[in-house]
């Protein structure tokens, strides 16, 4: 533990993190106000002490809004993480144990996802199957998996060619078990320490699209959305904007700091390397 | 015989080389071309040779991690070679190997315990209580305190993780071990250490080794018999002692001359043998060794001698020992 502590980007990183976290699960059971509820009384007040960031053109509390849409960001990080993880390393062991057909055919079809650029297709995909938080995660989700597949090859190739494999063998292991008990916990490190950091990636895209208005649909809050409807009032009510784009900012950041902390901790080779 | 616990026949892998995903290979490497040979029970049977010559794909074959191209593995009489994984199951259990890298032998994630009684959990579901009893005798036989079970691989020295890797092999109680460079990754002091450990085990447990290495002067320590082995083939097998006294092909006779000997006054002799390897790829016609022997005739240059006997338990393949008596 004191090992990733000392590690500043880490600590950094991790406080970061756990605000972004805390301010979630805090809203799961309170909030200042009902996020989606209107008072245009009180539209487009600055922060008081009823409002400690404002409201929007609806009376809504922006700093409730804030609160519920780090449940939404963190939602999206972690389903997009899973999808991309759960097939790409399905995909990267495919490669790395068949190799030959399997491998070409897998690092091809790699190839052809990562030729897209993600936002432009996140776009299409969502432009076709119609604008929605779930849309907009299987859209990124999607361009996560040759990220994984191709990490997960590259360390599981080498990993494979170890004479400890080769020793389990020996001794009549089948090649699931050598998956389960070798293979798989020899390259977790990087799979964690990737995983953080497309997390923060998820949560930047989701606010992106959500921008677009092609992820997360109103009333619910979104980081991303807020900073669409912000736009409109950016003379009367500039902290209707620089809240939601300051809580980005903070999320992406601290997930980043955190991704580089875990790699620095995890894996001092991949430092040196770059 | 009834005595001999595994035979080789004939066998030979052949890698390819080049070759994409829709054209065939350029060319075969024959890392191993025919090669015949039998262990009896409780022998130990010394594979020698130079790095590239094939050695290490003749015990990864032995112990089925790589399939042979051709030829057969016999276990007792029982051909093993085309078992599929749980038919081969019980042999797993009597052939095991000791790898020559203690780094890379041993998964860096996993306890002593775990490692030592790995194959215990391909063959059953031992309880927890089991396996520790088990790695705790094994760590005493092998010379390591048992109280080290919890730690990892990375808290030992070389030698003692080299002794993990032993005390894994001897898990399921196997009568077969190849020990595939089992010190030459070690320091020369501790080489004689798990040297006599792998002797005194052999008594113990009545093994049977086949012994792979590249330098004599470890094998002839605790091998009965020496196979010379070239460019993928045998040249020449032997008993030690005679091996040592009488050895008759051209190449098994630089290698002996090529071992330093600890004494001040000897020198060693300039290298009678020239040039490198030749490529298993293109290999030279006719005799392999040819192109490096001093001995060679045109004989030699276009037919490829034979493992014969010159006695019961003496083999060369060299046509100088065609009648005409050996070399020296």
């Amino acid at each position: 533990m004191k090992r990733f502590f000392g590690n500043k980007n880490f600590l950094v990183g991790f406080i970061l993190s756990a605000v972004v976290l805390g301010m979630a699960l805090t809203s799961l059971v309170w909030t200042p106000y009902d996020a989606n509820s209107m008072n245009p009384r009180h539209r487009l007040e600055s922060s008081s002490f009823h409002h400690p960031l404002g409201t929007d053109q609806y009376g809504r509390d922006i700093l409730s809004r804030v609160m519920v849409g780090a449940v939404n960001s963190i939602v999206v990080g972690l389903v997009t993480v899973s999808i991309g993880m759960g097939i790409g390393v399905l995909l990267g062991l495919a490669a790395a144990y068949f190799g030959r057909f399997a491998d070409e055919a897998i690092m091809r079809f790699s190839d052809l996802l990562f030729a897209f650029p993600a936002v432009l297709s996140a776009i299409l995909i969502t432009s076709i199957l119609g604008p929605s938080v779930i849309n907009a995660m299987f859209a990124i989700g999607l361009f996560y998996i040759p990220i994984f597949s191709r990490l997960t090859r590259a360390v599981a190739t080498t990993t494979w060619k170890r004479e400890y494999v080769a020793a389990a063998r020996a001794c009549g292991r089948s090649e699931w078990a050598i998956v389960g008990r070798h293979i798989l916990p020899n390259i977790l490190s990087p799979l964690i320490i990737q995983g953080t950091i497309q997390f923060a990636v998820a949560i930047l895209a989701e606010a992106g699209l959500s921008y677009l208005g092609l992820g997360t649909q109103p009333p619910d809050p979104s980081w991303g959305r807020m900073l669409n409807e912000a736009q409109t009032f950016m003379d009367m009510a500039p902290w209707m904007a620089i809240f939601p784009g300051l809580a980005i900012a903070w999320a992406v950041l601290g997930f980043n700091l955190l991704g580089d902390g875990l790699r620095d901790t995890l894996d001092p080779k991949m430092v040196r390397v770059r | 015989m009834s005595s001999d616990l595994i035979i080789a026949r004939d066998l030979a892998r052949y890698f390819p080389l080049g070759g994409g995903l829709f054209t065939k290979p350029t060319a075969w490497v024959k890392a191993v071309d025919g090669v015949s040979f039998s262990v009896r029970k409780g022998e130990s049977f010394g594979v020698v040779g130079e790095s590239g010559c094939g050695k290490t794909t003749l015990g990864q074959m032995i112990v089925r991690l790589l399939e042979p191209t051709a030829g057969q593995v016999l276990f007792k009489g029982d051909d093993i070679t085309h078992l599929n994984r749980r038919e081969l199951s019980p042999f797993r259990q009597k052939i095991q190997i000791i790898f020559q890298d203690p780094y890379s032998s041993l998964d860096p994630r996993m306890t002593v315990t775990s490692i030592i009684t790995e194959p215990l959990l391909a063959h059953g579901k031992p309880t927890k209580a089991h396996r520790r009893q088990v790695a705790a005798d094994l760590m005493k036989k092998v010379g390591l305190r048992p109280d080290d079970q919890k730690k990892f691989p990375h808290e030992f020295s070389g030698g003692q993780r080299q002794r993990i890797g032993i005390a894994r092999a001897l898990c399921v109680r196997p009568e077969l071990i190849v020990a595939d460079e089992p010190v030459s990754a070690l320091d020369v002091s501790i080489q004689a250490q798990v040297i006599n450990l792998l002797g005194d085990l052999r008594d113990e447990f009545g093994l049977s080794y086949i012994f792979i290495s590249h330098d004599i002067s470890v094998v002839e320590h605790i091998c009965d018999r020496i196979a010379v082995m070239y460019l993928g083939g045998i040249v020449e097998v032997a008993p030690t002692e005679l091996f040592i006294s009488d050895q008759r092909h051209p190449y098994s006779a630089t290698l002996l001359a090529a071992v330093p000997r600890p004494d001040p006054n000897h020198r060693i002799q300039p290298a009678a043998m020239e040039g490198d390897v030749p490529s298993p790829i293109d290999p030279p016609p006719g005799c392999p060794f040819h192109p490096r022997c001093e001995h060679a005739f045109d004989r030699c240059r276009n037919e490829k001698p034979k493992l014969i006997n010159v006695t019961d338990e003496h083999a060369v393949a060299c046509f100088l020992n065609d009648g005409q008596g050996g070399v020296k």
